[in-house]
């Protein structure tokens, strides 16, 4: 309850809705259709109460609604400024069960918990599942992993940091249940990459 | 007239919202579509809108362009290959008036195509999206009515009796025998209806550079297919998968390996074959490409 009592009024929304809602979409469908590729993803002047970051409040602000559950990780649940912003502009439920979520945002993302506790969707409905929205800090680096598979004309390097150890080798398992399975989106500050469960995982050093 | 500017401010005084539909809408509509491309093939239902157009005229993938379009997009509708055809034409008019957007005919120039049933005979770029008005988005239901068994079918990829139904055609014709919405097989997964596009232009869908999108207005369905994706015709090994032939090139541009419509001229049995896809027609004939008919006997006539 005290959440909800101790701050000011919420910071302001997308400055353009409509168009500004459209362009972080946009970066989402490429970037999910083009496995692995950052896509620009431009805020302009809009700003998200931290620890959600721009791109991250941008494209929550763009998909959230009533319809979808949204899972917050511990520093995010701990900002009330971070549910008000989520709460008043998207109206979207706030779920403490990461197996009813249709959104997770991550802002911790190496302290990210198990991929296999967020929702898969089943074998009927394959779209009832969760898409993880984690902000790293670089997608540049050394390659963990190969990508191959739809959305790439040939197999692509891919790095996302940081990430937990296991990371890969969980998100490798869940792609193996296809058509179950969640979808990664990694954001940065001005970026956008996607990780469909479509996308074949080949670890280095394998 | 009014001037993009005025019409623009128009539109901010309350007539439409930016490409008709409201953001709750697109937002709806918008995570179908990702869901769609993160799993190719698989049709993601979603909440499908009244437009003001009936169903079976491109409902769904009017929701789909509104959904994607930006104000810098350039948009091209194509109706059997068609700029020029009352469908397209009344959805390009459609968004020339509710999203201000550009729109072109050529094929190049766009960055988003709407179709309904053909794929223009230029390779897309990596640059642009394909959208595919579709009336039955199930390939399986002709062949199972129930809902809850297609869904189980898909769920556990038991395609066996599609392959019964083109082995039927076999049986009974001696050849396969479907020629439009030829079932594909997407990503080694998901068997999917390419909507009523002749089966001519399934190839085409193989590995495309640009991403294709699919929307089922009436039927509330949603899928796609990622650019560089596999997408294979279902065939048998003895009776593989063939594309139509034409006898002739395009009467009027001489291109051949094209997709020719029948056009009659006259009562006394006169016909020519022509390009479906009017676009490339044009470019052709513009590039100096002249067909037996020497030039578009239409036009000539003046009945064009």
């Amino acid at each position: 309850m005290s959440a909800l009592l101790d701050t000011a009024a919420p910071l302001p929304g997308l400055p353009d809705p409509v168009h500004d809602s459209q362009a972080a979409f946009r970066a989402v469908m490429n970037a999910l259709a083009r496995p692995g590729k950052p896509q620009k993803l431009d805020t302009g002047d809009f700003q998200a109460p931290a620890p959600l970051s721009n791109t991250a409040g941008a494209i929550a602000l763009s998909l959230f609604d009533y319809d979808t559950p949204v899972w917050l990780d511990a520093e995010l649940a701990g900002s009330s400024q971070v549910w008000q912003f989520l709460r008043f502009h998207t109206g979207c439920p706030i779920t403490d069960d990461p197996g009813e979520a249709s959104f997770a945002l991550v802002s911790d993302a190496e302290h990210m918990p198990p991929l296999s506790s967020f929702n898969q969707g089943t074998l009927e409905y394959p779209d009832r599942s969760t898409t993880i929205i984690a902000m790293v800090d670089k997608l540049t680096g050394a390659k963990a992993v190969t990508l191959s598979g739809p959305g790439l004309k040939k197999p692509a390097g891919f790095n996302a940091s940081p990430l937990p150890p296991s990371f890969w080798n969980e998100l490798a398992a869940i792609h193996a249940q296809f058509p179950r399975g969640v979808d990664m989106l990694f954001v940065t500050q001005k970026q956008v990459a996607g990780l469909p469960r479509s996308t074949r995982i080949e670890m280095k050093g394998r | 007239m009014t001037g993009p500017a005025e019409s623009a401010r128009e539109a901010a005084e309350g007539e439409y919202n930016f490409a008709y539909l409201d953001e709750q809408t697109k937002r709806m509509i918008r995570r179908a579509i990702l869901k769609a491309i993160a799993v190719p093939g698989y049709q993601v239902p979603f909440a499908s809108r009244e437009m003001p157009m009936p169903y079976g005229w491109g409902t769904g993938g009017v929701q789909v362009t509104a959904s994607i379009l930006g104000r810098d997009d350039r948009l091209k509708v194509i109706d059997q290959g068609s700029d020029d055809t009352t469908n397209a034409v009344s959805i390009r008019a459609f968004f020339e008036k509710t999203a201000q957007v550009e729109t072109t005919t050529q094929t190049g120039e766009a960055t988003i195509i709407q179709t309904r049933h053909r794929i223009p005979e230029k390779a897309l770029s990596q640059d642009q999206v394909i959208v595919y008005q579709v009336p039955i988005p199930e390939p399986l239901r002709y062949l199972e009515p129930r809902e809850t068994e297609t869904r189980k079918m898909h769920a556990l990829a038991e395609y066996g009796l599609m392959h019964v139904k083109l082995y039927e055609d076999i049986a009974r014709h001696g050849h396969i025998a479907t020629t439009y919405a030829y079932p594909v097989k997407v990503d080694g997964r998901y068997v999917m209806d390419p909507s009523p596009t002749p089966k001519f232009d399934n190839p085409k869908m193989h590995g495309m550079k640009a991403l294709q999108l699919f929307g089922a207005g009436r039927e509330k369905r949603i899928y796609a297919i990622p650019p560089h994706t596999t997408v294979e015709s279902l065939d048998f090994e003895d009776h593989p998968f063939k594309v139509q032939t034409f006898d002739r090139p395009c009467a009027i541009c001489g291109a051949e390996e094209v997709y020719l419509d029948e056009v009659i001229l006259d009562d006394r049995g006169g016909r020519m074959f022509v390009c479906s896809d009017t676009d490339h027609c044009e470019e052709r004939r513009a590039a100096g490409h002249v067909g037996e008919a020497g030039g578009n006997p239409l036009e000539r006539e003046g009945a064009a």
